[in-house]
């Protein structure tokens, strides 16, 4: 068995939640309306949870005594492998929406294909993270609609946040080489079939939404190996703080 | 009080008499978070229970308010263990839950959604009659509530918010 190929897989797939769902939290109190302040802190909620799961399961696969508080509070950037997409400033409400309904269409995919996964604790999470991160597009694909065509300044900044965000969509669809082993025993799914089916569905909305995706020759990359932006750093040490300052601490 | 003496129906009985924190008109087995239990020869119980949510903040609660249950009742020893497959559904909820749930002024879920569509132009989804004064004039505020499993409404006769449980 793999093990070090798989707690690799799965710091990846824990990451991306971990980061997202800290992002995504720091709404919390500052939404537009109460309503959507509700909405956001609940979807950080859930990937947040996704994260637990999936990292808790990474210490025991690795065996090495780190459990998922471990994991998430005492390591640092260069160890961390989410794609770059997750780590990027929440910016203002539509950069936040159109990350979410980005990453959320990949995320369906994603768990669509783990949840037939040949290891039964990746399956089982991905049949019930899939159930939240489809609520989650939705309401995003929603969102992205209605800013979108809806004033000249909703659509302004709603196309800003694709144009921002298009050149790190690309990561999420490189395959990382020491992931072939599990690919071809249906431990994990390779994700660079996800993106012709992601495409079609995120232009389905776009064009919907009357907002258009840039021609981007150079899509950005780096997270999956630990090289990440200025601002995973600064997210961390605001996340890791109060574990770091009082190792053990219990409430 | 001899360990032998209980049997899976017993200790389901009993488990029904813990409720949910966020929600405690429903026990934790009509909510469907229990998904069996089995008691050894020695009279150990486990206890199979399944998250509503992953990131649901009442789970460490549940657990021990299983384990506190089970142990008043005379049972010695109790190991709660967490399984994902098959997937938690208000599906499984049963309909005398579902009429606690609205007695109580929570209107109950319809049915999960099965659509492929991620982002439908039109919702297929049915909206709930209001808890309150049972009119059906209602709308959905938000998809997202004061927890996890449930979405905000508003019934437009009475003028009243109220929440219901999100079918998944």
């Amino acid at each position: 068995m793999p093990n070090r190929a798989l707690f690799s897989a799965l710091l990846r797939l824990g990451d991306d939640r971990l980061v997202l769902g800290h992002r995504t939290s720091e709404w919390c109190g500052h939404g537009p309306v109460l309503e959507e302040d509700i909405a956001l802190t609940n979807m950080a909620l859930d990937l947040v949870g996704q994260a637990t799961l999936l990292l808790q399961y990474a210490g025991e696969v690795e065996g090495a005594g780190r459990d998922q508080d471990a994991l998430a509070y005492f390591r640092d950037a260069l160890e961390y492998r989410n794609a770059l997409l997750c780590e990027l400033p929440k910016g203002d409400f539509g950069v936040t929406i159109v990350r979410q309904f980005l990453y959320g269409v990949y995320s369906v995919l994603q768990w669509e294909a783990l949840s037939a996964s040949t290891d039964t604790t990746v399956a089982g999470i991905a049949a019930k993270a899939l159930k939240e991160s489809k609520y989650h597009v939705r309401h995003a694909g929603e969102w992205v609609i209605r800013l979108g065509d809806g004033t000249d300044e909703s659509h302004r900044r709603a196309q800003a946040a694709v144009d921002l965000l298009w050149p790190y969509s690309g990561e999420l669809f490189m395959q990382p080489a020491d992931e072939a082993a599990l690919v071809a025993s249906g431990v994990t799914a390779d994700v660079s079939v996800f993106e012709a089916p992601w495409t079609a569905q995120v232009q389905a909305v776009l064009t919907r939404a009357t907002l258009a995706a840039p021609d981007v020759a150079w899509m950005q990359r780096g997270g999956r190996s630990g090289a990440h932006t200025e601002h995973l750093g600064h997210m961390l040490a605001e996340m890791q703080i109060v574990a770091r300052s009082h190792p053990g601490a219990k409430w | 009080m001899v360990a032998t003496a209980f049997d899976r129906a017993q200790v389901l009985a009993w488990l029904d008499e813990v409720k949910d924190p966020e929600v405690p008109v429903l026990s934790v087995v009509e909510l469907g978070v229990v998904r069996d239990a089995v008691m050894a020869e020695d009279g150990h119980v486990t206890v199979t229970i399944t998250p509503t949510y992953s990131g649901c903040p009442a789970m460490r609660e549940i657990e021990s308010g299983i384990r506190d249950g089970l142990l008043a009742h005379g049972v010695t020893a109790v190991t709660v263990q967490t399984v994902y497959a098959p997937a938690w559904t208000t599906d499984w909820m049963p309909e005398t839950a579902k009429a606690k749930l609205e007695a109580y002024g929570i209107a109950p879920p319809g049915r999960a959604e099965t659509s492929d569509e991620l982002v439908p132009l039109r919702r297929a989804g049915v909206l709930p009659r209001c808890p309150w004064c049972k009119s059906s004039k209602t709308e959905l505020r938000s998809e997202f509530g004061s927890t996890a499993c449930k979405s905000l409404c508003w019934c437009n006769d009475c003028g009243q918010p109220f929440e219901m449980f999100k079918a998944i």
